[in-house]
C-alpha cells in the first residue's frame, strides 16, 4: 500500500485533483454567471449566443472537450498558457491549464443552467419592483436577481461542484497527473496493486464529495429565501 | 361612515401626468383603447372598472413596465424614454405599489426602504437610513425594520412598500389594488396609510375597489371597461350618479355583495 503512496505518489494526484477541482470551480462560476446573464438579457443576439453555448458545449463529452483543448487549442493554434519556465515545468503546467479550461468550459454550461433554475425560483414581481425604483438592468442583476437565484441554486449548483470533482479524472485523457493517471500507472506497472489502488482512489473521492453534498443541504436550507 | 372629501387640494393648471391617444395590445387584444387622462398635481384620482378591463396595464404603462404601442404619456412634461439608464431614473420619481407587496425578499425591510436611495440617488449610506426610519416610522413599522419581509403581516409589508417608494421622493405613485391581497381585518392600516398620503397633497392613481377611500380621499373617479375610460366623475357624483349603463352595472355588482 505505502508504494502507492510513494512510488505512484497516490498523495500528490489527491491535491492535483483538489487544484484543479478548485480553479475549474473558481472559472466555471465566472464564465457560467456570464452566459446566465447573457440567457436574462433583454438583447436578443446575447440571449442566443447564451442558448448556444449551453446547448452546444453541454451535449459535447467532456473527454472531446478536454482532447480538443490539448490538441486543436495547443497543438494546432498554439495557445499558451503557461510560461517556459514555470515551476513545475512548462508542459505540466500546460497541460493542467489546458485541462482546467476545458472543465471550466464545460461545467460553466451547468452553472448556467442552476441559476438560471434558481432565476426561475424568483417570482416576477421582485424584478418589476426592482425595475419601478429605478434600478437598471445591471443594478436589478446584481442587487435582486443574482443574489436570489444563487440563495435558489444551491442544491443544483452543489451537484454541479460534485459532478467536477469527480470529472477531473477526465484530465488524466491529457496527461494531468491526477488520480485517474495514478490508476493507469498502476495498471501498468504494478497490476498486483490494482484492488487497493482503486479501493483508496474511490475511498478518497468519497471523502471529497461527501462533504459537499452535506455543505450543500446545509446551505440550501440557511439560506433559502423565505417567501 | 363620513364621506366628507377634504375639498381641492390640486392646482387644475398644472397637469403632472398626461396621457394621449394611448393605444396598447396584448396580441389581439387591444387593451388599452385610445386613452385620454389628464391627472393634475396634487390630485387623487381612483381608477375603478371589472376585471380584465385593463386598469393594471393602465398603470404599468405609467411607469413603462409594459410598452404601448402609439400615444403620448408624460410626466411633469416629459415623455420616459423607452429603454436604458434615462428609463430607470425618470422611472424612479414614479412611485409603484403592486397588490403582491414585491418586498425584496432577500432583504431586511430596512434594506428594502434604503436600496433606491442609495443606488439609484446617491444618498449615503447614513443618511438614507435615518431618511428611511423616518417613513418607516410614519407608516408604523418602525420596530420591525431589521426583519426580513416574509416575517411581516401583509399588511405590514404593503406599508413597508408603501415607504420604500416614498423614499424615493416620487412625483407620483401609482397603486395597483393594494388591499385586495390582504385579510379584511389588515385593509384599514394601509388604506390610513394612503389616505395620510393623499392628504399631504402627493399626486396618486389609485387602482380600487374600496369606496370608502375613494369617497374619503379621491378627487375623481376615472371609471373603466374594456380598455376604454367609459366615464369619469367626482366620488360623489360617480357613486351616486353613474351615467353610463357599464357603470351601473358594475356599481351594482360591487354594492349587493
Ligand atoms: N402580459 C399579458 N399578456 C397577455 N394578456 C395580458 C397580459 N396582462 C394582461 N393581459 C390581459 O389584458 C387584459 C387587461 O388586463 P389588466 O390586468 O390590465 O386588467 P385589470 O383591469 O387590472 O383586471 P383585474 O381587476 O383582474 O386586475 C386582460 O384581459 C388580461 O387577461
Ligand atoms: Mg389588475
Amino acid at each position: 500500500m505505502q508504494t502507492i503512496f510513494e512510488q505512484f505518489g497516490l498523495l500528490a494526484a489527491f491535491w492535483m485533483t483538489i487544484k484543479l477541482t478548485l480553479w475549474s470551480a473558481l472559472f466555471a462560476t465566472v464564465i457560467g454567471t456570464l452566459v446566465a446573464i447573457m440567457r436574462l438579457s433583454p438583447v436578443g443576439i446575447l440571449r442566443q449566443l447564451g442558448a448556444t453555448y449551453v446547448t452546444l458545449v453541454r451535449n459535447t463529452p467532456l473527454t472531446l472537450i478536454m482532447i480538443f483543448s490539448s490538441i486543436a487549442l495547443s497543438g494546432v493554434l498554439g495557445l499558451v498558457l503557461a510560461s517556459r519556465d514555470a515551476p513545475g515545468g512548462y508542459i505540466a503546467t500546460q497541460n493542467f491549464r489546458l485541462a482546467v479550461l476545458a472543465l471550466s468550459v464545460y461545467h460553466a454550461a451547468f452553472v448556467c443552467e442552476a441559476i438560471r433554475s434558481g432565476v426561475n425560483t424568483i417570482p416576477l414581481g421582485q424584478a418589476e419592483a426592482a425595475r419601478s425604483i429605478g434600478l437598471t438592468f445591471s443594478q436589478s442583476l446584481r442587487e435582486i436577481i443574482l443574489p436570489q437565484a444563487f440563495r435558489g441554486a444551491v442544491t443544483p449548483l452543489g451537484n454541479t461542484l460534485i459532478a467536477l470533482t469527480k470529472n477531473t479524472t477526465i484530465a488524466a485523457a491529457i496527461g494531468v497527473a491526477e488520480t485517474a493517471l495514478v490508476m493507469r500507472n498502476v495498471a501498468e506497472f504494478d497490476p498486483g496493486l490494482l484492488w487497493t489502488a482503486f479501493g483508496l482512489i474511490a475511498l478518497g473521492f468519497v471523502i471529497l464529495t461527501v462533504p459537499m453534498g452535506l455543505a450543500t443541504s446545509f446551505l440550501a436550507h440557511r439560506l433559502a429565501v423565505k417567501r | 361612515m363620513t364621506d366628507t372629501n377634504d375639498g381641492p387640494r390640486r392646482t387644475p393648471d398644472r397637469p403632472l401626468v398626461v396621457l394621449e391617444n394611448v393605444n396598447k395590445h396584448f396580441g389581439d387584444l387591444h387593451v388599452l383603447k385610445d386613452i385620454n387622462l389628464t391627472v393634475h398635481e396634487g390630485e387623487v384620482v381612483v381608477v375603478i372598472g371589472p376585471s380584465g378591463s385593463g386598469k393594471s396595464t393602465l398603470c404599468r404603462t405609467i411607469n413603462r413596465l409594459e410598452t404601448f404601442e402609439s400615444g403620448r404619456i408624460t410626466i411633469a412634461g416629459k415623455e420616459l424614454p423607452q429603454e436604458g439608464k434615462d428609463l430607470a431614473r425618470l422611472r424612479a420619481d414614479v412611485g409603484m405599489v403592486f397588490q403582491s407587496f414585491n418586498l425584496f425578499a432577500h432583504k431586511t425591510i430596512l434594506e428594502n426602504v434604503t436600496l433606491g436611495p442609495t443606488k439609484v440617488r446617491g444618498l449615503k449610506t447614513a443618511a438614507a437610513k435615518d431618511r428611511a426610519m423616518e417613513l418607516l416610522k410614519r407608516v408604523g413599522v418602525e420596530h420591525q425594520a431589521a426583519k426580513y419581509p416574509a416575517q411581516l403581516s401583509g399588511g405590514q409589508q404593503q406599508r413597508v412598500a408603501i415607504a420604500r417608494s416614498l423614499a424615493m421622493e416620487p412625483t407620483v405613485m401609482l397603486f395597483d389594488e393594494p388591499t385586495s391581497a390582504l385579510d379584511p381585518e389588515m385593509i384599514n392600516e394601509v388604506l390610513d396609510v394612503m389616505t395620510q398620503l393623499a392628504h399631504s397633497g402627493m399626486t396618486m392613481i389609485v387602482v380600487t375597489h374600496e369606496m370608502g377611500f375613494a369617497r374619503k380621499a379621491a378627487d375623481r373617479v376615472v371609471f373603466m371597461a374594456d380598455g376604454a375610460i367609459v366615464e369619469e366623475n367626482t366620488p360623489e357624483e360617480f357613486f351616486t350618479h353613474p351615467r353610463s349603463a357599464r357603470a351601473k352595472d358594475f356599481l351594482g355588482k360591487i354594492l349587493t355583495h
